[in-house]
């Protein structure tokens, strides 16, 4: 596996998102408005680079007892680092995210990737990795915050792209996009367009139902 | 010199299972982490506190903004921002015990030190506690009040609603009212920061002829000085503005404060 590997396959091959079905919650909550979204990838994508150098630089070290907490004290760390550099240079953004920018700390994504790969891997491929993986997270959450965002105000990055109604001009806002429903619904359309593209995707489902025998 | 470094070598060369491993990895990792994260959150401290301060000073610019004729008389007063002084609420008068730069009051209604419980019939707001000193905001032209701010918090329908309360000098009046501070539903009960519920609040009353708190947010059709219409669809995050207001002008929030100010002045 060549390195560029690492950051290529988890934009669609292996996308955390779409494929593997983690990070939902935030993508849910920051997707409203393009410029959350960016900020937010920004900020998983750092920790999960930062996190996964350093949880690759001591793997060896790492009692197997206690590797999990570790981990997790090394994730929680970055991720306040992270908040507190927000707040201090990015600080409108940082109240719109509120809480949720702490909440990378319970991202799944963050310690799957720590646990699957950083654990096993040098520094290199696994602060790659990581990137790979955040980008891939990002990608998602840069879709869906442009149709949310775009469907919702008629605007992107918080400029008007088209006049809203309450402006005076003919675009009606879908109320529903500001909601988290929507971005449900979108992840769920961008999950099938994916999976009708690379059928490889495709789980193979987990129990057959069978005919039932002997009733008619 | 050659001492300590052996002891590093040996500690790691232990097996990882080894129970000492195990503490002393956990001890190391916990160490540089608090370190980590105390330095960055010492040094960046000031800048955040500064962004803290100048978002609560655009809030109370944007405000008087909107008061006509504001900017005018402070300029004729010779100020560029209103004054703050700390009041003591449950005696109503200023106080200089509290330094008010970096008051949060927040923080002090939290502390049984600074605060008092509220009963909770009378708990209309819904904040359980009140702070016992409180930061207002005033301009005055030779000793007399021209405008005062009061700030207000209530518990909203999922998140604290704060606000600032602009009144005329007669202290019935409302001149402005904005909403610093909330987390409601996004685009339902969020809908308290547009203009459109915020315009219907500039000369209303608070208090009737008697001096007793009568403001009230009502459903459909307002009418007269003392009404102001919810907004449809969030009620519950509208109602709880009106509550807000009742509470804090009557005996456990500013009502003192007030009562003070109308006999004596400022």
């Amino acid at each position: 596996m060549s390195l560029t590997h690492h950051v290529t396959a988890p934009l669609i091959d292996k996308n955390p998102v779409t494929l593997q079905i983690l990070g939902i919650c935030s993508a849910l909550a920051v997707t409203t408005s393009l410029s959350t979204a960016l900020t937010m990838s920004i900020a998983l994508t750092a920790v999960l680079v930062a996190s996964a150098a350093v949880i690759s630089l001591i793997r060896h070290h790492i009692p197997n007892s206690i590797r999990l907490i570790v981990q997790i004290t090394i994730i929680a760390s970055m991720v306040i680092v992270v908040d507190e550099l927000l707040r201090a240079f990015a600080f409108g953004i940082s109240q719109r995210l509120s809480i949720f920018v702490g909440l990378i700390v319970t991202n799944c994504l963050v310690l799957g990737r720590a646990e699957a790969f950083a654990m096993r891997n040098p520094v290199l491929p696994s602060a790659l990795d990581g990137l790979g993986n955040g980008l891939g997270y990002s990608l998602i959450l840069m879709i869906v915050g442009t149709i949310r965002e775009f469907f919702g105000a008629g605007t992107l990055f918080g400029h008007a792209v088209v006049t809203t109604v309450a402006d005076g001009g003919w675009f009606q806002p879908l109320g529903l996009m500001q909601l988290a429903p929507s971005a449900f619904f979108i992840i769920g359309l961008l999950v099938w367009a994916i999976r009708s593209a690379r059928p490889e995707q495709i789980e193979v489902s987990e129990y057959k139902l069978q005919q039932r025998e002997g009733h008619r | 010199m050659t001492e300590p470094q052996n002891f590093w070598r040996r500690f790691l060369a232990r097996p990882n299972d080894d129970r000492g491993k195990a503490i002393g990895i956990a001890v190391i990792v916990a160490f540089v982490c608090a370190v980590v994260v105390s330095t960055t959150s010492v040094l960046l401290k000031p800048r955040q506190d500064a962004h803290l301060e100048a978002e609560r000073a655009a809030r109370m610019a944007a405000m008087l903004d909107t008061l006509p004729g504001m900017r005018d008389l402070m300029q004729e007063v010779g100020v560029t921002a209103l004054e703050t002084r700390m009041v003591n609420l449950s005696t109503g008068r200023f106080t200089d015990d509290v330094d008010p730069a970096g008051y949060d009051a927040t923080e002090a209604a939290a502390d049984p030190e600074t605060s008092i419980e509220i009963p909770s019939d009378a708990d209309i707001a819904g904040i359980r506690r009140r702070e016992t000193y409180a930061p207002v905001h005033l301009l005055e032209r030779d000793g007399e009040l021209m405008l005062l701010v009061l700030p207000m918090r209530a518990t909203g329908y999922q998140s604290t609603i704060h606000v600032m309360l602009a009144l005329e000098p007669d202290l019935r009046t409302v001149a402005a009212l904005s909403i610093t501070d909330h987390g409601e539903t996004p685009g339902i009960g969020s809908r308290i920061t547009d203009p459109a519920f915020i315009d219907r609040w500039p000369g209303k009353q608070v208090a009737d002829d008697t001096g007793a708190i009568v403001i009230e947010v009502v459903r459909g059709t307002a009418s007269g000085p003392y009404e102001v219409d919810a907004i449809s669809g969030a009620t519950r995050s509208s109602n709880a503005i009106g509550s807000m207001l009742s509470f804090w002008l009557g005996d456990l929030g500013y009502g003192p404060f007030l009562d003070r100010l109308e006999q004596e002045g400022l």
